[in-house]
């Protein structure tokens, strides 16, 4: 039997917003053998700064070694190893589900239950956009699952650690 | 008054205090070499891009200078990546300029177009396409810096053809502007001290020390520490250097370092991996705990509690667990701890560094560094040790890699910083002759001599060329056992002797390889010849090439075998 100690773990990355700055960093993780669950990235606020947020698995050593080797990327200003401070997170996913006279009643209670939003429609179809965290859109995706889910795009993670008191 | 980017690349270059370019022509790069002739800076033309890149490595890691190539773009680029890759993995600070497609052609597959920014990501320090002439400075600048500062590393610059021939107003940064690059340069005090009162209570400390030695220029701190508290110790193949081998005798002559150890790890001394197993304290500094040092991990040093030392945060606690990590320049975190133990002397310390020495030099008696010397036939180690008389601690050596590297990291005693130029991360066969081409342009008076297998040499033997067309004269000690020494002595003893492979017969006649370029070609056949051809070969004030037909079948000793602890060494 393999035991591991691997764990998930969120990391925030600040970087400048600089040609080939995202392949450095899936770079280096391809190429050291890390894995990567998601990966967002977008403008912030400030003007040249990009926020990426990455999902990854590894035992405690793995975890610090990425923390230090995307430190030691030139274009990476600030990691955050969400496993040490506490965070929020979201991620948004868009649904196309199978939406027949039958079905439509129960598509839309889901939707309530979950603060979803039903964004288009088709004679066939209706694709919902739903935010959460991890759980909420998993426990979403088993409900419409069952009432049968044409296509899905999910975000993935975005995170942001919470403000001091 | 606006200037071509060409000429920028050169202004740049001279505010840099680059003295001499490595290169090799090409489209993409011409209106660089048409301004060429403008500029102070003398230009090397080479044979080969890859031996530019270990030219300009050579001459960085014997002068601690930033070594600077140019190449064209697409094969030119290509050509370079063992050479960047060599640099990146052993840190030597250099600046690769590569030519690139005009940027409106960049992505359409142009003739010789190639993704190098993509190549090299993995073995840069860092890299950058530039493309706007108006960042053409900043860029240089940044390159420079970031290639000498911190852990230093190549750093490569593609420059689009249109760029360089676009203009623009010359302004040269005074500063770089890097807001995500802040290497630690000062150890922290309260680590430095739970370190110092580690080793003031170790009864049987090794210092452990690497390639940062050399790059932090603190050989001395090293020697000083080493001495004040009376620890030995032993040097990583890219330390070498960095702790004298020998001092001087009372007859005037020299002898060997009591606090010496030796290098450690599969081709170490008996000694060094001894001592490394049985300390109950290690100070490792600037170094990376690499596989070939330390053998199986698990059962590395299970005696000691290690005191890491390192700029780069990442060597720390990658390979072993480390007691006290210390983030930090090698010699400000040296300094610290010598002014430690200044202000407190280690109690009690002569007492018990007494037993730990002696226990350490009954093993060196018990299994010292040895060979068999014949009448017959050329030992390998015998022109080694020859060639260290006669050239000495002053000489500039470089190695190709296989057995000659490590016969030469066992039997060359190295006393100072700078003089032994290998490549150890990466092992690039090729390296050594191209190297000491770089070191000796650096050091124009120095004796410069690469010791070479029969294989290595042929990676890079048209720089030959190179040498001689610039009447740079340095010297080669090729090592002819008409083998691939160390595959063939893994075969022997790892894979059955089955020698598939490694078999080189057929490589051209040295001598007559050496004449056919220009140089002088000299070979020694029995072993009354090696040191005649040694000193009629170091007295030749041009390139030469000595062949040494030695024993055919000679191994390193001792060895460790790949995936055993370094104390289940093999001795003979």
């Amino acid at each position: 039997m393999i035991v591991t100690n691997d764990k998930r773990y969120t990391i925030g990355i600040l970087v400048q917003n600089v040609p080939g700055v995202l392949a450095r960093i899936v770079g280096l993780f391809s190429g050291r053998g890390y894995n990567i669950e998601t990966v967002t990235a977008a403008e912030t606020n400030e003007e040249g700064f990009t926020r990426i947020t990455l999902v990854t698995t590894g035992d405690e050593r793995v975890l610090s070694q990425i923390v230090k080797q995307l430190n030691k990327l030139v274009n990476v200003i600030k990691v955050f190893d969400f496993s040490e401070t506490e965070f929020v997170d979201r991620e948004m996913a868009l649904i196309k589900v199978r939406a027949e006279q039958q079905t439509r009643a129960e598509v839309l209670r889901i939707v309530d239950i979950f603060r979803a939003k039903v964004v288009d429609v088709s004679p066939h179809f209706y694709t919902l956009e739903v935010t959460g965290n991890e759980g909420k859109i998993a426990a979403i995706v088993a409900l419409l699952d069952q009432i049968g889910i044409a296509e899905i795009a999910r975000t993935g993670k975005a995170a942001l650690a919470r403000s001091k008191k | 008054m606006k200037l071509k980017g060409a000429q920028i690349f050169f202004e740049c270059l001279k505010k840099e205090g680059v003295e001499v370019v490595f290169g090799f022509p090409g489209g993409a790069v011409l209106d660089i070499y048409h301004e060429m002739a403008e500029h102070n800076i003398r230009h090397i033309l080479v044979r080969h891009e890859q031996g530019a890149a270990h030219m300009a490595d050579g001459y960085a890691r014997a002068s601690g200078r930033v070594g600077v190539c140019l190449v064209t773009s697409g094969p030119g680029a290509t050509n370079t990546v063992t050479g960047i890759a060599t640099a990146y993995m052993d840190s030597v600070p250099m600046v690769i300029f590569t030519g690139q497609v005009p940027t409106p052609l960049i992505g359409d597959d142009a003739f010789q177009e190639v993704d190098i920014i993509g190549i090299t990501r993995p073995c840069t320090k860092h890299s950058y396409l530039v493309r706007d002439v108006n960042d053409l400075a900043t860029v240089i600048k940044e390159a420079f810096f970031l290639a000498r500062t911190g852990r230093p590393g190549p750093v490569l610059v593609d420059l689009p053809k249109d760029v360089i021939q676009a203009q623009t107003d010359f302004k040269y940064p005074k500063k770089v502007g890097l807001p995500g690059y802040r290497p630690t340069m000062e150890a922290h005090s309260g680590q430095v001290v739970k370190a110092c009162q580690l080793l003031a209570k170790a009864k049987a400390p090794v210092i452990f020390a690497g390639g940062g030695i050399i790059i932090s220029e603190s050989s001395e701190e090293l020697t000083r520490l080493a001495h004040l508290i009376q620890a030995p110790v032993t040097c990583t193949l890219l330390g070498l250097g960095g702790f004298p081998a020998t001092r001087p005798a009372a007859s005037g002559a020299s002898e060997a370092e009591p606090l010496w150890l030796g290098m450690p790890g599969m081709h170490g001394t008996y000694q060094a991996n001894m001592a490394l197993s049985h300390a109950d304290a290690i100070l490792a500094v600037g170094v990376r705990f690499d596989d070939r040092v330390t053998g199986k991990v698990s059962t590395f040093a299970p005696k000691a509690k290690i005191i890491h030392v390192d700029i780069d945060p990442t060597s720390i606690s990658k390979n072993v667990e480390v007691e006290v990590p210390i983030v930090g320049d090698c010699k400000n975190a040296l300094l610290q701890i010598l002014e430690y133990f200044q202000k407190e002397p280690i109690q009690g310390m002569a007492e018990s560094r007494g037993q730990w020495l002696d226990r350490l030099a009954g093993w060196e008696k018990e299994h010292p560094l040895t060979y068999s010397n014949s009448r017959e036939l050329i030992k390998p180690q015998y022109v080694i040790e020859k060639l260290y008389e006669i050239a000495g601690r002053e000489a500039i050596i470089t190695t190709e890699v296989g057995q000659h590297q490590m016969w030469t990291a066992q039997f060359y005693k190295f006393d100072r910083p700078r003089t032994l130029l290998t490549s150890g991360g990466l092992g690039t066969m090729g390296y050594g002759f191209p190297a000491a081409i770089g070191a000796q342009v650096a050091f124009p008076d120095k004796l410069v001599i690469d010791i070479a297998g029969d294989g290595s040499i042929q990676m890079n033997v048209q720089e030959l060329c190179t040498a001689v067309c610039n009447k740079i004269p340095v010297k080669v000690v090729i090592i002819n056992n008409t083998y691939l020494g160390l595959p063939r002595q893994w075969q022997e003893l790892f894979y059955d002797k089955n020698y598939t492979g490694s078999c080189m017969e057929g490589s051209p006649d040295f001598v007559k390889l050496a004449e056919a370029y220009g140089a002088v070609g000299l070979r020694a056949e029995r072993p009354e010849d090696v040191e005649t051809v040694l000193r009629k070969g170091l007295s030749i004030n041009e390139p030469v090439f000595m062949d040494f037909m030695v024993s055919a079948e000679e191994n390193v000793y001792p060895i460790v075998p790949p995936g055993k602890s370094i104390t289940d060494m093999l001795l003979t």
